[in-house]
């Protein structure tokens, strides 16, 4: 066995802490390798080059770099070896980067601690056996999880580019966040004029198949062929049926059904539809308002029908689709109201959150785009608005910026004052962020033409006082107590992750931050990938992001998925489980603890049981490996005997 | 020898790929300064860390032996994480059978983001193995 090893300098980013020459020249005296040497940056073009070079003149098998972690370059280094004849699977790389140059102080003790590490994948690289990747077949249709901006924007790429797309929206009507705004910063566009166009597409293209007021159920499979079950809600109205008129909303008599659409600045009727953009235009009976079922009687909507659409008695129903690629773009979520005790804790109603006007705002919202304050419907001639409530706060647990609060307080400054202009806007501001483009321009224009006071300082109370809502706060800058008499008062409140952010992440096996946020494969150069393959990420479920932001990955994730799906077939990971028949028992113990049910009984010509491997369903994971009584199932790459060889590298030195 | 005498004791660290190792990742992307006393083998799920490895190590030469998955309900491989939870608690109490303080022994989970408690672990668990010392003194006398 003729071992390489290659220590990469990675810059100073090694270098500067752990002494390369010294861990080459130990690595060198091993049994095994027959060339070590050091070079400044193993991963680049000549870098690689010289690994190639090494192999052919000194007749190297297995390879072993020490440099950045796997995570990063194991592909790169992979490919470099196959092209010199070597397979894949005879490199091993060890992270002495991130796990060492980074992380400790002590040149001496981080120099020890590399060359114990290349001596671990030296140990390992030795047991390695060559791995074939099998190929598989994709099914070339994607599943976009969120009809909100930058799922329809996934969706429409992915379709324009020939796929089938099943689009999944839990909500009654697609169009997500944008769908509710009013205007859209810096341009101060009308939102749903610009939205409402492409969720025309969505639902009129031939390629799209629409799933709203459905939830993902299960998902199951792997890049190429997951096999998804949606639950279809039951709307109480046959959808195949309804026309959108309208009609059952006009005569239903619950008249004070929570209005989720306007997150709550009105009241809606038990069957209702959302909005008159809604798409589709089809009404859903809200049943924990509904008199038919709170009450047993009412049936008015049902009578009212022109169609006969009404079904009290439906049923959630299930439906399977096949797809091999998921975007998920499930969006966001924001603080309620509650968490401000000191801002009321929603108690006062003319203290509402940033959403709620822009509900106020909207031509189609409750009242008509007339700004009308809550408590007493009159127009409020003084607003205050209140920046990062919650966002910045380690107190509240959301030690992050938003992102676009400060964009979208000047905005609605702005709407304020075009809307009345005798008003007044104050904005209690920590830092003002608008780094996009034309966006300083935009909050500038809010202050220098629309006159709002900005005030640098946060609000330490809100409380009534007659009929006005009284903001006392600090100013920064002068070093003063600040009191504005305000008639409405706005709360930018905190973006959060998307309700059931987790439970989806877990449905999909990818990972979430702290914050539920999804974490994407790497945060500068695979921002819209996860780290599970066919899996990939678009809009503000990766992280608080604006419009363009979340078009801008949409349109990145469908590219991905697009790629991927150039192939006909797909490789497959070889580094599988396997079966040794010869010392399989046949006691199936694996087949039980099998995450995946991918190991199935198998009987032999001579009668006798064994276990085997589907090889396309295996995922890789090795629990069979660590249930097997006598070793007879391997994960290959990770074998018993690899690992116990870098244990022994490390135990008996 | 394979520490630096009288600074380091052997500590061998089980990380799955997708969680932990990430974690670890991301402590070294953000320096998170940590004790050098850490040996990392990577698996691909916290669920293919054989309890026997943690005995082997403990037994051949390693003062502590530390597994990192990712959370539970979290794992990549659906519930892989779940089989070693079991597997290592199990692990865990029958370690004093065999003579080993099962103080020496810890599994915890990690997840990719968690790049400060990544070092708050290797920290917290290096300074364990040092207050309980070497657990083979025989052999050092010996050598």
């Amino acid at each position: 066995m003729r071992v390489g090893v290659f220590i990469c300098h990675c810059g100073n980013n090694i270098a500067g802490t752990v002494d390369v020459a010294r861990v080459a020249a130990e690595m060198r005296k091993l049994p095994g390798v027959v060339y070590a040497t050091n070079y400044m940056y193993t991963c680049s073009e000549p870098g690689q080059e010289e690994i190639k070079q090494a192999i052919r003149k000194e007749g190297l098998d297995r390879i072993v770099v020490a440099a950045c972690s796997p995570r990063m370059h194991e592909n790169t280094f992979r490919k470099t070896i196959e092209k010199a004849g070597l397979n894949r699977y005879f490199l091993e790389m060890a992270n002495i980067r991130e796990h060492i140059s980074w992380i400790g102080e002590d040149k001496e003790l981080n120099t020890n601690k590399a060359i114990e590490a290349v001596k671990m994948a030296v140990a390992k690289v030795m047991n390695n056996k060559p791995l074939y990747s099998s190929s598989f077949k994709v099914n070339k249709r994607v599943l976009v999880i969120g009809g909100g901006v930058a799922g329809m924007q996934a969706a429409l790429d992915c379709a324009d580019g020939g796929l089938d797309v099943v689009l999944v929206e839990k909500s009654p009507s697609i169009g997500g966040m944008m769908s509710r705004l009013d205007k859209t910063f810096p341009t101060i566009d009308c939102s749903i004029c610009i939205l409402g166009p492409k969720m025309v597409d969505v639902v009129q293209h031939e390629k799209i198949k629409l799933y709203a007021y459905s939830e993902i159920d299960e998902i199951k499979g792997y890049v190429g062929n997951y096999q998804i079950k949606i639950r279809k809600k039951a709307t109480y109205v046959d959808w195949s049926k309804c026309t959108g008129c309208g009609a059952c909303m006009e005569k239903c008599p619950t008249r004070n059904a929570y209005d989720h659409f306007n997150f709550g600045v009105a009241t809606t009727r038990a069957i209702n539809i959302p909005f008159p953009q809604a798409i589709p235009k089809k009404a859903k009976i809200d049943p924990e308002f509904c008199r038919q079922f709170t009450k047993g009687k009412c049936g008015v909507c049902a009578k009212i029908c022109p169609t006969g659409a009404i079904n009290y008695e439906m049923k959630d129903e299930i439906v399977a689709e096949d797809v091999g690629a998921i975007i998920v773009a499930t969006g966001y979520g924001l603080f309620d109201l509650d968490k401000f005790p000191e801002y009321g804790a929603g108690r006062y109603p003319d203290v509402i959150t940033g959403i709620q006007y822009e509900r106020i705002l909207n031509a189609s919202g409750p009242t008509s785009g007339h700004i009308l304050r809550p408590s007493d419907q009159t127009e409020p001639k003084t607003v205050v608005f209140v920046s990062c409530a919650g966002s910045r706060d380690k107190s509240l647990g959301v030690p992050y910026c938003s992102n676009f609060c400060c964009m979208y307080i000047a905005k609605q400054a702005i709407l304020t004052k075009d809307h009345i202009p005798d008003s007044q806007s104050y904005v209690f501001y920590m830092d003002i962020r608008s780094n996009g483009k034309g966006y300083d321009e935009f909050t500038r224009r809010a202050q220098e033409e629309y006159g709002a006071k900005y005030i640098r300082g946060r609000v330490a109370k809100i409380y009534p006082k007659g009929k006005k809502m009284v903001v006392r706060g600090a100013d920064t800058l002068l070093g003063t107590q600040v009191e504005v008499e305000a008639d409405l008062v706005v709360l930018a409140t905190a973006v959060i992750s998307a309700p059931g952010a987790a439970g989806m992440a877990e449905k999909l096996h990818i990972s979430y931050d702290t914050f539920g946020f999804y974490v994407e494969s790497h945060p500068k150069l695979r921002p819209v990938e996860t780290n599970t393959s066919g899996v990939y990420l678009a809009g503000a479920c990766q992280g608080p992001k604006d419009i363009p932001a979340s078009v801008g990955q949409g349109s990145a994730a469908a590219s991905k998925v697009l790629s991927l799906f150039s192939k006909d077939m797909l490789e497959s990971d070889p580094a599988i489980a396997q079966v040794n028949i010869n010392a399989c028992v046949g006691c199936l113990k694996c087949v039980k603890t099998c995450p995946f049910q991918a190991i199935k009984e198998e009987v032999l010509r001579n009668g006798r049981k064994v276990a085997k491997v589907i090889e396309t369903v295996c995922a890789g994971c090795g629990v069979c490996t660590s249930t097997c009584p006598c070793g007879a199932i391997q994960l290959q790459h990770f074998t018993d005997n690899q690992l116990l060889a870098e244990v022994n590298a490390i135990c008996q030195s | 020898m394979s520490v630096v005498a009288g600074k380091e004791l052997r500590i061998v660290g089980f990380l799955c790929n997708w969680c932990s190792y990430g974690g670890a990742d991301t402590a070294g992307v953000s320096r998170f300064k940590q004790p050098t006393d850490l040996r990392i083998i990577k698996v691909p799920c916290s669920g293919r860390v054989d309890p026997l490895f943690v005995v082997r190590a403990l037994l051949t030469g390693a003062d502590g032996v530390l597994v990192s998955g990712c959370h539970p309900r979290d794992c990549h491989y659906t519930d892989g994480n779940f089989y070693a939870r079991r597997r290592l608690e199990m692990l865990k109490r029958l370690l004093p059978f065999v003579g080993i303080d099962e103080r020496r022994f810890h599994y915890t989970w990690v997840s990719a983001s968690e790049g400060q408690k990544w070092q708050q672990v290797v920290t917290d668990f290096t300074n364990r193995i040092h207050q309980l010392g070497p657990l083979h003194v025989k052999k050092e006398n010996e050598g």
